[in-house]
């Protein structure tokens, strides 16, 4: 049986928030336990939550982001269940009038392709704290420092047909956020956590089968992993004959495998009704108009850009759109060499390469762009060729100095005078009759193979370093 | 409106309430009761009518996003039954 994967992903966002987003405490990651934790926070009796304006304001620049319609008017709810890391019983969520409702957004795939991925909504809600299982005589401990963080849950639609595309879909969702500058975006530390709702069903099929929900995976491997995991489990249960029970499960990422939580056996009811601590969040046209016009060119404006003004293939303009600091380190790279393919390939190539094989950021490259520049356009102007620059921009990735440093010191430039470079042409002929008679006894198409073999002479005498556009013409020169 | 006696268990186990089983049978006809009134409210008219998520009619205002808490975990651990490392304790739960 050919079965298909229908996937839909729930996306918890971190808020990049000073302060929570009921109580006026810190946000701070990774604070001394219970340090950041209110009274608000705590569910002291009495204790009402008042509404962070950022969290309002980010909510409303990611809808604008997906061009969602925005919630002009979003009201809170209660969603209530028993855990000791939710003090109040109850976590404050929005269920009916979500702040942001349909949007869509484009992803890049992997052939170079896109695809268009619906978001049913995303809604502002408060995180549960910590609670940590190991032993302390017995019993669990709790840190609400995290409790209280504001959230934006964003619901995708059931649109994601594999895990690449899931990663990719993904990928585009930090890449926006982080353009926005509304999350930090930070996996490791919990910003970004994804609940995977899959199914299966026979290729074709137009209706759905029963869906299982894997909780919490907190890396781009992680939900590849699960999902290829939970293909697995769902197609043997089917291909024996049996049903997949909808139930939530979590991912194990030390044994690869998902299982069944036990806590949540009794069916999910929530008993949401209106939080009656906070009224209902009203925003208007003029406000959502400041917001929009506050926006900065998002990643597809800027993909689309780089692949018209700098006439980028689609995956070159996707991979330099990527981050933020990558694109502005690109475009200053552009803005000093002047070429923007040149510039793209070697950013691409050896500084993604470098960066990657040493495991670190762009943010943190020991090469600037404006020396990336410099060196590209010793290229450009002839100093030195393609394969030197290689040599240059190792040592400029050693911390020796600039390309133009560099150069001097080890004796580089290319040679561009003509007559050194006659006197080598020259003596390459002299040693090499035989080769010569041969060349000039060919055909054209012929002699063009031919002509490699001086050309590689004159470069060797060169130790690399005579100009091959001139050391080509000189040959055809002499060669007749 | 009828209500069965398992749903009153079930509710009674989301809301964390412990109600002895000689109690139960009483419990649900009081609580059908009130769901006949339920009934009565349920014959209204409501065409038309938007939900109403808030008695007041007003919106609500936003704070700054400033941090105006400082840290007073002593305070709020001296009433608490049991912590450590500055962690509150609970009984175990494990997903």
């Amino acid at each position: 049986m050919q079965w298909e994967t229908v996937i839909g992903l729930e996306v918890h966002l971190q808020l990049a928030t000073r302060s929570k987003i009921f109580s006026g405490s810190a946000t701070t990651f990774g604070a001394e336990p219970n340090t950041q934790a209110s009274a608000v926070d705590l569910a002291m009796p009495g204790m009402l939550p008042v509404l962070n304006e950022q969290a309002v304001h980010f909510a409303v620049m990611f809808g604008l982001g997906i061009d969602a319609e925005i919630g002009m008017r979003s009201v809170f709810d209660r969603k209530n269940y028993f855990y000791p890391d939710l003090p109040k019983g109850y976590q404050i969520s929005q269920f009916a009038d979500p702040i942001v409702g349909r949007g869509q957004f484009e992803i890049q795939l992997e052939d170079g392709s896109s695809k268009q991925i619906g978001i049913t909504r995303a809604h502002l809600e408060e995180d549960a704290g910590k609670s940590l299982h190991e032993d302390f005589h017995g019993m669990s401990g709790i840190d609400l420092n995290r409790a209280g963080t504001p959230l934006l849950e964003i619901v995708s639609e059931p649109d994601i047909r594999n895990a690449a595309e899931a990663v990719a879909y993904l990928k585009a969702l930090h890449s926006l956020v982080t353009y926005l500058g509304i999350s930090d975006g930070n996996m490791a530390e919990g910003s970004m956590r994804c609940d995977i709702n899959i199914s299966l069903r026979p290729q074709g099929q137009q209706e759905y089968g029963t869906r299982a929900e894997i909780k919490n995976v907190n890396s781009f491997r992680f939900v590849e992993k699960a999902i290829r995991h939970e293909f697995e489990r769902q197609a043997d249960i089917l291909e024996s004959g049996g049903r997949v029970v909808q139930e939530t499960r979590l991912y194990d990422a030390e044994r690869d495998e998902t299982r069944p939580m036990r806590s949540k056996e009794v069916a999910n009811d929530y008993r949401y009704f209106p939080e009656p601590d906070l009224l209902p969040v009203v925003i208007d046209e003029a406000y959502v108009q400041q917001v929009r016009d506050s926006l900065p060119e998002l990643p597809a404006a800027k993909r689309h850009r780089f692949m018209e003004a700098y006439q980028l293939s689609a995956y070159d303009a996707s991979v330099l759109s990527d981050s933020l600091a990558l694109a502005d380190f690109y475009e200053q790279v552009v803005g000093v060499c002047g070429d923007a393919k040149i510039a793209a390939n070697w950013v691409q190539v050896e500084l993604l390469g470098q960066l990657n094989r040493n495991e670190l950021d762009i943010s943190d490259s020991p090469v600037s762009a404006s020396a990336l520049g410099q060196l590209i356009s010793r290229i450009l102007d002839n100093s030195i060729s393609g394969k030197i620059a290689k040599q240059v921009f190792e040592a400029m990735w050693q911390g020796e100095g600039s390309a133009d440093d560099i150069i001097a010191a080890r004796g580089l430039k290319q040679v561009s005078d003509t007559g050194a470079l006659e006197a080598m042409v020259d003596e390459v002929i002299a040693n090499n009759a035989a080769q010569v008679e041969q060349f000039l006894a060919a055909d054209d198409a012929k002699r063009k193979k031919l002509v490699g073999f001086f050309v590689g002479q004159v470069m060797k005498a060169s130790r690399g370093q005579a100009n091959p556009k001139m050391v080509n013409q000189l040959l055809a020169e002499k060669l007749k | 409106m009828a209500i069965e006696q398992d749903e009153i268990e079930k509710i009674a186990e989301l809301a964390r309430i412990r109600i002895p089983q000689q109690e139960i049978g009483e419990l649900t006809q009081r609580i059908t009761a009130i769901l006949g009134m339920v009934d009565q409210l349920q014959a209204a008219d409501t065409d038309g009518v938007e939900p109403m998520a808030n008695p007041l009619d007003a919106t609500q205002k936003l704070r700054a996003d400033e941090v105006t808490e400082s840290n007073h975990r002593e305070a709020f651990q001296a009433i608490a039954p049991a912590v450590e490392n500055g962690l509150y304790l609970v009984p175990k739960v494990i997903d």
